[in-house]
């Protein structure tokens, strides 16, 4: 029999398939299809319009209204209005509103509504962000969320795949986030286009969840398809208890085949930062000198998790933001939310000067809770630094962990995390 | 399907959020969508559009978000085919799905100027430059996405299919 990636593994198993190779057209079964306040209102009215009535597992339609919640105007509310009645009409187990909803990336593993070995798509590119769990998980548009509601299925080109091999120990201050930057600068914003990246590696086994979740997160900042990193004792860890379905942990063939293998030693990946207005115009932290910052965000679906909120804490702790900084912290769930507060890290963020948000998407796509004027610039700990992305397309955004975020609040320029704390 | 149109040139890596920024999503109403179209690289672009013109692009065309409203604004706007050097996956499935017609090429981006009129033939892929008058193929559309926009786009397919 052929020797498959994880990616190839997977994508035969859904469907139905002894073997598939990369370039091959399949129809896959999808085990969650996902929507947001965005996208789930083309996909409903598309459902409506050929004469649907019924998804096709009110089990697996997941909908989840993160990115102008609470709503921030009339019009966010009359998309998100659509969706509850939708969700209440089809009797769709997962629906989040209100005190209930997070940013979809974070929400869904937390909640074990994703498990390892699925198929997941989602009407969001960073639906990507699941292959830290070993799923195959891949963004997709409006309609092909309405195609699914409906069949349950979905079509792909079997991806090719590339991988990734991280060696060596991680420098203080550097994460997953700094990882997948140091990447996407090497290959470019379409270093992967159509391609499917698996990150592998003693680094990468020794990497927390939350560190593999913002990798496989930005895989689509480098034009790929999917992220995947095999499942492990980690992973394992971290489902049990959450997965509410039975789950697969898959893995590659030693003899599977790859378009391109990188190799990485960590020792030499210092905290990375991605200047305007593309993801790879990226640089090390230590050469950015003196770049003044207006605002800077912890959160967003890449690093909004708690382990990023805890080096945030640890950086910020009995320091102050820098006078006419905005600090703006968004937990990305109310469990992280309620987390954080539990383990002190609100008294610490409040005490530097910090505006704590709940939950949202809000300013990561210049929606709303910290839009940027003309001149201003950012630094985000989030995922895209296109120009407007968080406001005036005058303004500027910058890129990092949020170590690097923190240290930059309270030095109100581009700092190093040493610089602040020891 | 023959197109005849003035074309209007754009560079590498034109995000979905300069093709729509995310600041007016909270709408999905094409007309509304198209008053913003390309707003964040050249905010005259929705007014200078006319019906039938064409948008060429240099790789990467359509990258970032998901957002259908992407070519949904662009179609919208009036635009009748985008050509560019490549695609991002996501905005190339997505314009098949929804039915704006695009266009994969190396050789058109830098042999046309802005305002020159192309005339393509969508089915065979031929593209002639009718103010220079050279002519090219376009990287032909895989049969899977010629049967797609033969059964009028992805929902009409699964209707015909018999799913509902
Ligand atoms: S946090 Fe940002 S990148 Fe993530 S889903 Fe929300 S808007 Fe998109």
């Amino acid at each position: 029999m052929r020797q498959m990636t994880i990616t190839e593994k997977i994508l035969a198993k859904h469907a139905g398939l002894r073997e598939v190779a990369p370039g091959e057209l399949i129809n896959a079964r999808v085990d969650i299809a996902l929507g947001n306040d965005i996208t789930a209102p083309i996909a409903i009215s598309e459902f409506r319009n050929i004469g649907a009535k019924k998804v096709f597992n009110r089990n697996k339609v997941v909908l989840v209204p993160d990115h102008f919640t609470p709503n921030k105007d009339i019009k966010s509310a009359a998309q998100v209005k659509l969706l509850r009645e939708f969700a209440k009409e089809q009797k769709l187990k997962h629906y989040f509103e209100g005190g209930d909803v997070g940013v979809e990336h974070a929400l869904l593993p937390e909640k074990g509504i994703v498990v390892p070995g699925d198929v997941v798509i989602g009407a969001d590119s960073h639906t990507c962000t699941y292959g830290a769990l070993g799923a195959f998980s891949t963004g997709v548009g409006s309609t092909d969320l309405a195609a699914a509601m409906v069949t349950g299925e979905a079509w792909f080109k079997v991806p090719e795949s590339m991988k990734f091999v991280f060696s060596g120990k991680l420098n203080k201050w550097v994460s997953g986030k700094d990882l997948i930057l140091r990447v996407i600068g090497d290959i470019g914003v379409d270093g992967a286009l159509y391609r499917a990246m698996e990150f592998t590696g003693r680094a990468v086994e020794r990497l927390s969840m939350d560190s593999r979740m913002a990798m496989c997160n930005m895989a689509i900042e480098a034009g790929a398809k999917s992220g995947i990193i095999a499942p492990d004792a980690v992973t394992k860890e971290y489902v049990n208890g959450r997965a509410e379905r039975p789950y697969k942990f898959y893995s590659s063939d030693p003899g599977a085949s790859y378009v391109e293998v990188r190799e990485y030693d960590c020792s030499g990946i210092e905290p990375t930062v991605a200047c305007p207005h593309l993801p790879e115009n990226t640089r090390k932290v230590s050469e950015l000198r003196n770049i003044t910052i207006d605002q800077v965000i912890i959160g967003s679906c890449t690093n909004g998790r708690l382990e990023d909120l805890k080096v945030a804490a640890r950086v910020l702790k009995g320091k102050k933001a820098a006078k006419y900084v905005r600090l703006i912290i968004i937990p990305a769930t109310p469990f992280i939310y309620n987390e954080a507060m539990r383990l002190g890290y609100f008294d610490i963020f409040l005490k530097a000067g910090a505006v704590i948000s709940p939950p949202t998407c809000g300013p990561c796509l210049g929606g709303h809770m910290g839009i940027l004027a003309a001149g201003e610039r950012a630094l985000a700990t989030t995922n895209r630094n296109f120009v407007g992305r968080m406001g005036d397309p005058k303004s500027e955004v910058y890129l990092a962990n949020p170590a690097v975020a923190a240290a930059t609040a309270v030095k109100g320029r581009i700092a190093h995390p040493d610089e602040v704390s020891k | 399907m023959k197109l005849k149109g003035r074309v209007w040139k754009f560079g590498a890596d034109m995000d979905t959020d300069k093709i729509i920024p995310a600041r007016y999503l909270n709408t999905s109403d094409p007309a509304e969508l198209a008053k913003h179209c390309m707003e964040d690289e050249d905010p005259s672009f929705a007014a200078k559009v006319r019906p039938g013109d064409i948008i060429l692009a240099d790789k990467n065309f359509g990258c970032g978000s998901s957002r259908e409203h992407a070519p949904i604004a662009i179609k919208a706007a009036g635009v009748a085919c985008v050509i560019a050097k490549s695609f991002a996956r996501i905005f190339y499935r997505n314009s098949f799905n929804m039915g704006l017609t695009i266009l994969e090429s190396d050789e058109v981006y830098g042999a046309t100027d802005e305002g020159d009129v192309l005339e393509i033939d969508v089915s065979t892929g031929a593209i002639v430059n009718l103010t220079k008058g050279r002519s090219f193929t376009a990287r032909p559309v895989p049969p899977f996405m010629q049967e797609l926009i033969k059964a009028g786009g992805l929902m009409e397919s699964i209707r015909k299919r018999g799913f509902v």
